[in-house]
Formats: C-alpha cells, sequence, structure tokens
C-alpha cells in the first residue's frame, strides 16, 4: 500500500515499514520517529545509519549485533528507543522489520 | 472492569530448569518481551539457578538422556561424554545463527532492562550465597515477593 510520509507518497507494508529503501530519506525518517513519539538526536542518526549500512550490506539484524556494533550498547539503544528498539529504529531507519528472535 | 484488552504487558518467567535448551528459552523469551516493548521478569529457581551461578552457568549441558528428540537411544544418550558432544554441536549451530553464550545472554536481556531474581528457598537448599551469582541480579526473593512483582494488568506468567 502507498502512504504519504512528509509530503513523499511512499510504499509500505501494513506494519508500515517501507518496502522500497531508495524512497527513504532523513524527512521521511524524522515523520516516522514523530509519530513513533521519538525526538531524534544525533544519537538517534548514528543508530538510524548504523542499521541501514548493515541492511545494505545483507546483514540480518539482531540484539547482538547492535550490542558488538560499538555503536550503541544496549543500555543506550532502549533509552532511545523504548518501545521495542528494533522494531522502532528499523521503521524510522525505512528498512524491513527484523525477523530474528534474537 | 479493565480496558487491558488482553495487551501483554509484563512477562514473568520462572526458570526451574538448567539444561541449555531450557535456559535458552528462557532467555529468549524474555529478551523477545523486551524487544517489542514488554516488561519481562525472570524468577531463577531450583536448578534453574545454574543459570545464574558464576561457576556453573559456562558448563551447562543440553540433556541426551529422556530427550526423545535427540532421537538416539537412551543407552547410548547416558554414555559418558555424550552431553559434551551434543552440547558442542548446539553451541556451534548456535552460534552461527548469532545466539549469545550464557553469560553473554545474561548481560544483554539485563541490559534490556530485564530483572533477575534468584529464589530464596533453593539458594538456601543448595547452600549458594548471593556472591555465588552472576553479579547483576537485582535480589534474592520468596515466592510471595515475585508475585508480587507480576502485579498489574496485562501480566503473564510462565513456567520453564
Amino acid at each position: 500500500m502507498e502512504k504519504v510520509i512528509a509530503g513523499k507518497t511512499v510504499s509500505v507494508n501494513d506494519e508500515g515499514y517501507m518496502t522500497d529503501f531508495k524512497q527513504w530519506d532523513k524527512e521521511i525518517g524524522l515523520a516516522i520517529a514523530q509519530e513513533q513519539n521519538i525526538n531524534m538526536t544525533d544519537r538517534h542518526w548514528a543508530v538510524i545509519s548504523y542499521l541501514q549500512d548493515e541492511y545494505k550490506k545483507e546483514v540480518p539484524l539482531s540484539i547482538r549485533k547492535i550490542r558488538n556494533s560499538n555503536v550503541v550498547d544496549i543500555k543506550e539503544f532502549y533509552q532511545l528507543f523504548p518501545q521495542g528498539p528494533l522494531k522502532t529504529a528499523a521503521k524510522i531507519a525505512g528498512i524491513p522489520k527484523p525477523a530474528s528472535c534474537i | 472492569m479493565s480496558d487491558n484488552k488482553g495487551e501483554v504487558k509484563k512477562m514473568m518467567i520462572i526458570l526451574s530448569k538448567a539444561t541449555l535448551e531450557n535456559v535458552y528459552a528462557a532467555f529468549v523469551l524474555a529478551n523477545g518481551a523486551r524487544m517489542e516493548g514488554i516488561e519481562a521478569e525472570m524468577f531463577f529457581t531450583f536448578f534453574g539457578l545454574e543459570a545464574i551461578h558464576k561457576k556453573k552457568l559456562e558448563h551447562l549441558h543440553i540433556a541426551t538422556v529422556g530427550n526423545p528428540a535427540m532421537h538416539i537411544p537412551t543407552m547410548l544418550g547416558g554414555l559418558p561424554g555424550m552431553e559434551s558432544i551434543a552440547t558442542t554441536m548446539m553451541k556451534k549451530e548456535m552460534e552461527r545463527i548469532d545466539m549469545p553464550g550464557v553469560h553473554e545472554f545474561l548481560d544483554i536481556i539485563k541490559a534490556s532492562g530485564v530483572k533477575l531474581w534468584a529464589c530464596k528457598l533453593a539458594m538456601d537448599m543448595f547452600h549458594y550465597k548471593k556472591e555465588d551469582l552472576y553479579d547483576d541480579i537485582d535480589g534474592v526473593l520468596t515466592v510471595g515477593d515475585f508475585y508480587k512483582e507480576g502485579a498489574g494488568e496485562g501480566t503473564h506468567m510462565l513456567f520453564i
């Protein structure tokens, strides 16, 4: 389905995850973050960039990858994105919902 | 009337066993809850205490006897070394799917905000002291205290 985010029409799935990463830009990320009640800071963006880089490298995401990322530790990750951090961050990053159970 | 509508708010997970497959099930469920924005607390009782016992937690094994899913005869499962072989094989597979080791998993769930409680009765029974346990546990509780921790709407309890 299609949705207008930050004035742009983008493809999303029924859970609101973008299905075409090429359509993503920072304004869209910001608008999704607002929907999730998250005030984006440089720290948030650092995590988002990391997730996008891993996605481009086709590395499946997990909490352990985050821990070993040297970008953010788990405690801060939960502080930045309190309600389901990996899912929320993936949504803002415009990448698919992580499929791992860890 | 409740307006909770069945939403899961908190998982209270009781671990009573020390076989690796049960310990991992409990950890994955606790971590999975936090990853979904659900609170989680764990209560380690009886043999489950070994999962937070500093000297024992890195030496947990999977069960090769009385475990039909192993698909080996029970007699063979009881031979010396079988548990080690099976555990080594399983650990290799776990590494492949990015499953952390027991200590690392404890670090992850603790940092994720999971509360870790040791059962007072089981501690007394096994003569364990708090110093014997993983440093970051939240405390030693009675069953009643653990139930109190679970107070509130949308709390679910799991016994493993």
